[in-house]
């Protein structure tokens, strides 16, 4: 399960965080930001001729004693970094490379829409907010765009108790 | 029953806010609404009647989607709303159990009534939360729905349907239960006028309108089953009966969805005026109706309805189905649909109602007005297909198609009769290689179209490739453009020797002169690369200039590359090879000289022109070279940075 979610833009700022609530929120926004760093080298170690080679998924950025940080990188150096509990062991790389196109496909959604300027924060939902809930996003069809915004309903499988925005 | 109340909240919220206190006004009408959240989430496992609710609070659960609705409904602001899920515990819990509904609810009470939104405000006595019309139920502003057309006479339909449902909900659980915690089994006299004030679905929600209609088929079902079971079994035994009864509502509900065609008061259906309307609007924007709007026209557009931008952009999420960017006609009238609701004071769906889908707007209203044919096939295959996003993405990607093609073939045209085109830039290798191969006509060809393209030395080095592709099919002008310099027949009957002269010493100095000037020009030229056609350019370039008449350097190379040869040739070389061709030049024009010399003026005058020419063509080719300079020196900054970045980064990969 995935536990944080970031859309990091060109720039290196984050369009989108969403992390689980269970403990203090910065943790995670902290290991995303020092994540970057990781996700530069692996874009830079690949070298200027093989930009269009190169894979959009850059696979497990680094691991910590909890976690498991992963990361995938858009053509347009748009930046998607996942934090993973590690003791889900069960979740494996095809299933997180799935997770990563679903997230892509919701975030090219995102920009299809034509009042949305790229750069912009992406907001969940529509235009009325209510609190945004925690996200746990389960292995298999996890992200999912509805049409109440890009990222309005992360839904968890049916195990799953939690429901968000 | 307050006791009742007080015990299962303050048996269901453990440490959390302190008891909740409910009237049984509000005991009802929190159990209503609870019921609705819970029961519009589709029958899930813990979405119970509110009976199994009460007693096992851990269970049931009010579904994200129709609570925030229902919060929004209450026309607070988002902050209050986020605190009160804050307060309400719903947060820390992470979901919307019965007790975390109540206080919420409570709270909104307080809110709307102007209490600040505190633990304490729910010990208070308030009146009920008043909900502007929503998916859920509310109490509703009967002042509203009357400015929808066609909803006036709907609602008081509804409204006693729903009632004589509502009692006969109420008598069935009565029947049923024996559980003395459910209020409104314990007052079923006073509920039906209480559920007459309490909610009425406007139809926001065709799930709920349709649900209500549906009541009396399920209870029919239900009846026969609960009745036999219904006395032997007690408050466990109705549990899981209507738990199968809602499950059964919930399927029943769903069939009734993909089965009802007409769909009751329904602020998402589109009339004929206003569907009139929108295809005006979409004629307006986008001649073509089955081809579709841009999203920076689109959004132009709706820009002008003066709404938000985030409501905007909710709203073309909502509309453009297929995420593509643009909207198809279905697609902006369900668009503007939204966008109409939304100025009347409709609160936007969640998500796309059925009635404004893509593929429903087509069947429901087909366009015997257009003729395209693509439209028609449109129309006709979508009903039929079971993914209408997949054959809109195909539809629009064939549309689209089409409507590029004919785009590149027009400039295609185009510029064929004004200048060469980049179009031909693929074959633009291909070309120079049989330029390369072909100098003698090339060449010509080149010297002689050189005057009308003066101006190409400034265009790009594809536009000169391709002037010189079409050189080949018209060497015809080419004495015509000689003779054109010297007015006087004269001079043609003068030059006429002179010009086979000239041509024959353009023709045989190619296998002459290109040893010579080639090997020391490359041994010049450190820097660029070498191909070697690159040899040959010069070798041109020396040919052309024995021709003073020509202008010498208007052969413009096919290749960038070729360029920079092209002006050093000129600078450096330009002194060499014209004092080679001085001398046939000046032996063929030793034999009019004997011959006339009254057309010596007009020789001169025709020698300065050329003179002059030469010099404007020398002054660009100079500038071009610097130009080329500047642009190897950026290269070779270019290639040491990178180089140092290699360096830097080997010892790293290493790693």
């Amino acid at each position: 399960m995935a536990v944080c979610i970031a859309v990091i833009a060109k720039e290196n700022y984050p369009l989108y965080i969403r992390s689980t609530p269970t403990e203090n929120e910065l943790k995670f926004h902290y290991m995303v930001h020092t994540s970057l760093d990781v996700v530069d080298e692996k874009i830079s170690a690949m070298g200027k001729a093989l930009v269009d080679q190169r894979e959009l998924y850059l696979g497990l950025l680094y691991p910590t004693e909890d976690y498991k940080v992963y990361g995938y990188v858009t053509n347009s150096k748009v930046k998607f970094v996942m934090v993973v509990d590690s003791s889900n062991t069960a979740l494996r790389d095809n299933e997180i490379r799935s997770m990563f196109r679903k997230l892509h496909n919701s975030y090219t959604d995102v920009m299809c829409n034509p009042f949305y300027n790229p750069g912009d924060r992406i907001h969940p939902g529509g235009p009325y907010f209510l609190c945004p809930y925690p996200v746990q996003v389960g292995p298999t069809s996890c992200v999912r765009s509805s049409p109440g915004g890009p990222y309005s309903c992360v839904r968890s499988s049916p195990a799953g108790p939690l429901i968000t925005w | 029953m307050e006791a009742a109340a007080a015990a299962a909240a303050g048996g269901g919220c453990g440490s959390g806010p302190p008891p909740l206190l409910l009237s049984e006004g509000e005991q009802q009408c929190y159990s209503e609404l609870f019921a609705r959240c819970a029961g519009a989430a589709g029958g899930g496992p813990g979405s119970g009647p509110p009976e199994a609710a009460r007693v096992a609070p851990g269970t049931a659960t009010a579904a994200a989607g129709p609570v925030a609705d229902l919060f929004r409904a209450s026309q607070l602001p988002a902050e209050t709303l986020h605190q009160i899920t804050e307060l309400c515990g719903a947060k820390r819990v992470g979901y919307f159990g019965a007790t975390q509904f109540y206080i919420a609810l409570k709270l909104i009470a307080a809110a709307q009534s102007g209490l600040p939104v505190r633990i304490e405000s729910i010990k208070c006595e308030l009146p009920l939360p008043r909900f502007m019309m929503s998916k859920n139920d509310g109490e509703i502003r009967f002042g509203n729905p009357a400015e929808l057309h066609g909803t006036k006479v709907q609602i008081p339909y509804l409204t006693t349907e729903k009632n004589s449902f509502k009692r006969m909900d109420d008598e069935d659980k009565q029947q049923e239960t024996q559980s003395p915690t459910m209020s409104p089994l314990a007052s079923p006299p006073s509920s039906p006028p209480h559920y007459q004030r309490v909610p009425l679905s406007h139809g926001y929600s065709k799930l709920r309108s349709s649900a209500e209609q549906m009541h009396p088929a399920p209870y029919e079902a239900r009846q026969p089953l609960v009745q036999p079971e219904g006395s032997s079994s007690g408050g466990p035994g109705t549990k899981p009966l209507r738990h199968q009864a809602s499950l059964i509502r919930s399927f029943s509900v769903e069939r009734e969805l993909q089965d009802n065609s007409s769909y009751p008061d329904e602020p998402w259906r589109i009339t004929e005026e206003q569907r009139e309307y929108y295809v005006n609007q979409f004629r307006s924007l986008q001649p073509d109706p089955s081809s579709f709007i841009s999203g920076s026209v689109a959004k132009n557009f709706f820009t002008k309805s003066k709404l938000s931008i985030p409501e905007l952009s909710y709203i073309w999420e909502l509309s453009d189905a297929d995420c593509d960017g643009a909207l198809t006609l279905p697609e902006f009238c369900a668009a503007f649909h939204l966008i109409v609701a939304r100025k009347n004071g409709y609160p936007l769906p969640e998500g796309l109602p059925p009635t404004l889908q893509p593929e429903y707007l087509q069947a429901a209203f087909p366009k015997p007005k257009w003729d395209c044919q693509l439209f028609d096939s449109y129309s006709e295959s979508l009903p039929a297909n079971q993914q209408p996003r997949d054959l809109n993405r195909m539809e629009k990607t064939s549309v689209k198609d089409m409507a590029d093609l004919p785009v590149p073939t027009q400039d295609v045209t185009s510029d064929d009769k004004q200048a060469p085109l980049a179009l031909k830039s693929t074959i633009n290798e291909a070309l120079s290689k049989d330029v390369s191969e072909d100098p003698a006509t090339s060449k010509d060809s080149n010297s002689l179209k050189a005057r009308p393209r003066s101006r190409s030395y400034s265009s790009t080095s594809i536009e000169e490739a391709m002037k010189r592709g079409e050189d080949p099919p018209t060497p015809p002008p080419r004495p015509q453009k000689t003779h054109s310099r010297a007015s006087s027949l004269d001079l043609n009957k003068v030059f006429q020797p002179s010009v086979p002269a000239t041509k024959s010493g353009l023709l045989p100095p190619p296998p002459a002169l290109p040893p010579r000037p080639c090997p020391s020009q490359s041994e010049q030229v450190s820097e660029a690369e070498l191909l070697p056609q690159l040899s040959r350019a010069p070798c041109q370039a020396v040919e052309s200039s024995p021709a003073k008449k020509d202008v010498p350097y208007s052969q413009p190379p096919s290749k960038p590359i070729r360029r920079k040869f092209r002006p050093e040739n000129q600078a450096t070389e330009n002194q060499e090879p014209s004092t080679a061709a001085s001398g046939p030049a000046s032996a063929a024009t030793m034999k009019p000289h004997p011959t006339v010399q009254k057309q010596s003026s007009k020789q001169k005058k025709a020698i300065q022109t050329a003179i002059r020419k030469n010099k404007e063509a020398n002054a660009v080719l100079a500038r071009l070279n610097s130009e080329l300079q500047q642009q190897l020196k950026e290269v070779h900054q270019e290639r040491i940075a990178l180089e140092n970045q290699l360096e830097q980064l080997r010892p790293v990969t290493v790693l």
